[in-house]
């Protein structure tokens, strides 16, 4: 008790130390019946009893736990319906995107990761841990308590706190009693200690930095690649030039005569509507003087039925019937009249002053003259300023077109005369009554 | 000699129904205090690097040579590609699973011996807690290694994670591969908290009892400033009793998830529900023998004896046995259910376990396993070290190749016989495994050099000097309690027997 002349406002408090159980036991007990606050006891290993002792409440860690544990359960749980059930929908063997059983052992770790996590720093927090700068440990006899001694520390804060009478309380059965000045030293780190620390701290910025620069710098060089994954392979791409062919080609061409599978079109009748071992016909846009009567000497054989390579039934019309939906009716109109969509908007832009032709219509006489060969040769590659199907339209659907067409043409635009009177009678339109009944809607 | 009563408890309740018997002392010799306790265990660390221990100097640089060896490896695989493994159609699953589920077995111990026996008051424990702990933790790292470069393409390994990206997509948490990447990560990551968190009194020690500043600066920082203070010990007691109830069932679940990486597929052999538990019991297994071939060897080099008794050993060889014939129950039941359940892809992957290509590493499996550990039916050989350390390394080649007959026995002979195959390890296989064993060692030996390892503060609580004689006490009457008597529950933990 040497220093004890010392102002109790410049002191931490007093310290006493005890060599056993027993006295810390004791002292405790002692100091918690005088009625002091801001004490604790000091111990190298958890003292059993020492809390009833010292009057220590249970602490709220294991509440704090529940609640992380709890929530952990909710995260991951819904981190897996966010995941797997609502944004991005794993969908396996038709098994339902969401279910329980498979998510329980992820959930699972969550909750104990949340909880675990939880019980180390919650257990930090409640402690005010970590505390680096503790009077305390400028004490050299306090370095003993992490070993084999007992201390109690009074903190001069305590509202009670009266030195004397905290001295003599602590003095029953210790071995020693101190005062705990208050830590004036500065930090007495070692030099080198800031150097270090400064540096890393610098170097800690340069990866930052240059993401940074890679974000919003421009460069010419191309980006560089970290992982070159498969990038980068020792073989050469199509279309590109190499040395180590004779052409300077990476790619090779075909052997002379080679046919791709599909492409050998030995068949006259389906590919070019004409009679098998006739001249075919070039496969380019005639004109409509070409056709028909006109046409003189070069006339090809066209075909005047249909390949022996189709059928004509029903559902072949139907395909037909689907076909010329598709890729004919935009322009010549459902029902064969040249009144199409494409036809109508033309018509009221008034598109004929910029050279517009308009579509025919497929069921006129001069259509019907047509033979089934010319028809083909019309879809196929087009006749005056329309283009060919051919590239669309395989061969064997372009007959089903042709099909459908001579169905229109046995069916629409008759004789009105001709027809049943009884069933009410609906002339097919035609693109001027069509303007006379859009009138109103300009442009539409 | 010093006779205590085990009821002494670390972070508990007043235990009831304690053995009633005297039980050995926990910590042996005749003139222990608390200071010589932390003499012996800290001198370990203070030790002047000059004099270090000449066989831990010839162990680190004999592992600091293989770990280096399997840095060079990896970066020969990642460079390469996962071609210069012998994994290939159909045993794509070759040895990086088979070490991956080795290592991860042996992370098992660690966190057992530290939370379930903690739990159930065995508090022999704390003599060889902290360094089955470190085991543990460098254990799951070396495991952790293995599926991290299995994936190929190591530069993607965050895919594993439902981390936001550019392609919008999430991982499969259906997948128990995924829930082996929360399973393991879990573990590891808890299993160092709940390591470092019993450490960091001890931390203090060190930090108390440091000379030169270096010193001071690590165990300073490390230690978080503890004080020993009884209202943060009172906080510190219910966190690690929490630590202890979380770390119980994730321990269990970690092997199960590991498990559940064969038993949710369809390949015969592995489409199977006693998977988990005998995971489980195979994980201790392994786990119990490696504390063992580290433990007998350290405390011999590093003066611990008294604290690392005999009895500690004894008690794990009963372990061993009594885990070992659980894994033995496991083999008999597979075969039975494969005749039982009447499956001919089932019968035929057992019968071609046991009598197949694979013929010798089933009966290697079977006779380290299961017939070896045997002999632990007898206390003499349970106490003769060099018997304890041989079936302890016999017990890990048994438990490696116990991995290896699930994984490989099982893909090279699947369903269609068109695509079986016989599977052979290459040379990177082979050395990345010893490599393994570099990163383990190098790490248990750092740890051995430079941590505390024995639970200083723990060892403290079991010795009889801990105790409250409660003389002018009114909270601790039970201590009178007759001798001999069982010991009812009491606030302050009764005194020695001969005290009594
Ligand atoms: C882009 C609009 C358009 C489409 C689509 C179109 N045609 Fe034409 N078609 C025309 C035009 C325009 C003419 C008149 C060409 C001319 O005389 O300059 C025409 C003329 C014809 C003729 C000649 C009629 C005649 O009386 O001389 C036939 C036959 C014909 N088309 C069939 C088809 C078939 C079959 C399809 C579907 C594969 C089709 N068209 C698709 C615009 C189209």
């Amino acid at each position: 008790m040497s220093d004890q002349n010392q102002n109790s406002s410049e002191i931490h408090g007093v310290v006493g130390y005890y060599s056993d159980v027993d006295g810390i036991m004791n002292a405790s007990r002692k100091i918690r019946d005088a009625g002091y606050k801001k004490w604790d006891a000091y111990t190298p290993f958890p003292v059993h009893g020492i809390d009833e002792a010292m009057g220590t409440k249970p602490t709220i860690l294991p509440w704090i736990v529940l609640g992380m544990g709890l929530t952990g359960l909710c995260v991951g749980l819904g981190l897996q319906w966010f995941t797997n059930a609502y944004d991005y929908k794993f969908l396996i063997s038709g098994k339902p995107t969401w279910s329980l059983p498979a998510n329980i052992p992820v959930t699972f770790e969550v909750i104990i990761l949340f909880s675990a996590y939880t019980a180390f720093f919650g257990m930090l927090a409640l402690n005010k841990l970590p505390h680096l700068s503790n009077p305390l440990h400028k004490l050299e006899r306090f370095k003993r308590v992490t070993d084999d001694k007992f201390a109690i520390c009074v903190e001069s804060k305590d509202p009670n706190f009266d030195l004397a009478r905290v001295s003599k309380l602590l003095g029953v059965g210790s071995e020693h009693v101190e005062t705990c000045p208050i830590d004036t030293t500065k930090a007495a780190l070692p030099i080198w200690f800031h150097g270090v620390a400064a540096i890393l701290t610098c170097a800690s910025f340069i990866p930052l930095a240059l993401a940074f620069k890679g974000r919003f710098a421009t460069s010419e060089k191309p980006q560089y690649h970290v992982w070159p994954d498969m990038d980068f392979q020792r073989k050469r791409k199509t279309q590109t030039a190499w040395e180590g062919f004779p052409d300077g080609r990476a790619m090779r061409l075909p052997v002379a005569g080679t046919v791709a599978t599909g492409e050998l079109r030995d068949d006259f009748e389906l590919y070019h509507g004409v009679a098998q071992g006739t001249a075919v016909p070039a496969s380019v846009r005639y004109d409509a003087a070409l056709f028909g009567s006109a046409a003189g000497a070069d006339r090809p054989e066209w075909l005047a039925g249909f390949p022996a390579a189709v059928v004509v039934d029903e559902p072949f019309l139907e395909r037909g019937r689907a076909r010329y939906g598709i890729y004919c009716a935009v322009c010549h109109g459902n029902q064969g009249n040249g009144v199409g969509a494409v036809a109508l908007r033309a018509e009221n832009l008034d598109a004929a002053k910029w050279g517009w032709v308009p579509p025919k219509a497929l069921h006129s006489d001069n259509a019907k003259a047509y033979s089934n060969g010319e028809l083909f040769h019309i879809a196929s590659n087009g006749i005056s300023t329309m283009a060919g199907y051919s590239a669309q339209v395989p061969a064997k659907d372009r007959w089903a077109i042709v099909a459908y067409i001579r169905a229109i043409q046995a069916t629409q635009a008759l004789d009105p005369s001709a027809a049943p009177q009884d069933v009410e009678f609906q002339p097919v339109p035609t693109i001027d009554s069509v303007r006379v009944s859009d009138s109103g809607a300009d442009g539409e | 000699m010093t006779t205590t009563d085990p009821s002494a408890s670390f972070g508990g309740k007043p235990l009831k129904g304690q053995d009633p018997r005297v039980r050995p002392a926990l910590v042996e010799g005749e003139n222990e205090s608390f200071a010589t306790v932390t003499e012996a265990v800290a001198k370990v660390s203070e030790v002047p690097v000059p004099s270090t221990n000449k066989a831990w100097i010839v162990g680190f640089a004999i592992s600091l040579s293989l770990l280096g060896m399997l840095g060079l490896l990896l970066v020969h695989l990642i460079t390469t590609g996962v071609g210069v493994w012998g994994n290939n159609n159909p045993v794509y699953w070759g040895w990086p699973i088979v070490n991956f589920v080795f290592w991860v077995g042996i992370g098992h111990a660690g966190t057992l011996i530290s939370a379930v026996l903690f739990l159930t008051r065995q508090n022999w424990r704390t003599g060889v807690n902290r360094a089955a702990e470190a085991m543990t933790i460098f254990a799951v790292v070396c495991a952790g290694m293995f599926p991290g470069v299995h994936i190929g393409r190591v530069w993607v390994a965050y895919w594993l994670f439902p981390l936001p990206n550019q392609m919008e997509m999430w991982p499969n948490f259906r997948s128990p591969l995924l829930w082996d990447v929360f399973a393991v990560s879990t573990y590891a990551s808890v299993s160092l908290l709940f390591w470092y968190m019993g450490m960091i009194p001890d931390l203090a020690t060190l930090r108390d009892r440091a000379v030169n500043t270096p010193r001071k600066i690590a165990y300073g920082i490390a230690a978080l400033g503890w004080s020993g203070s009884s209202r943060h010990w009172h906080r510190y007691e219910r966190a690690y009793l929490l630590l202890a109830a979380l770390a119980t069932p994730l321990v269990l679940s970690v092997h199960s998830v590991v498990s559940f990486d064969f038993a949710v597929s369809q390949v015969p052999g592995w489409h199977t529900t006693i998977f988990p538990p005998y995971f489980v019991a195979g994980a201790i297994f392994s786990g119990f023998a490696m504390v063992l071939t580290l433990m007998v060897p350290a405390r011999q080099f590093f003066g611990l004896k008294h604290i690392i008794t005999m009895n500690h050993i004894d008690v794990m060889c009963r372990i061993l046995m009594a885990t070992g014939m659980l894994v033995g129950y496991a083999y008999a039941i597979e075969f039975f259910i494969a005749w039982y359940g009447g499956v001919q892809y089932e019968t035929f992957a057992f019968v071609n376990r046991a009598f197949g290509n694979y013929w010798w590493a089933y009966w290697i499996m079977v006779s380290c396993n299961v017939i070896f550990p045997q002999i632990f039916w007898s206390k003499k050989l349970r106490r003769n070290l060099w018997v304890v350390m041989l079936v302890s390394i016999t017990t890990n080649i048994g438990m490696w190749f116990e991995r290896f007959v699930i994984t490989v026995t099982s893909l090279s002979r699947d369903f269609v016989p068109s695509s079986w195959g016989y599977f052979s390890p290459t040379w990177v296989d082979m050395c990345m495994f010893l490599g393994s064993f570099g990163l383990f060692f190098t790490l248990f030996l750092l740890f051995l050099r430079f941590l505390p390892t024995v639970a200083i503060a723990e060892v403290k609580t079991v010795m009889p000097q801990a105790h409250a004689h409660g003389h002018d006490s009114h909270g601790s009457s039970d201590s009178h309690a007759p001798s001999g008597a069982p010991i009812g529950g009491g606030s302050a933990a009764p005194a020695s027997k001969q005290d009594a």
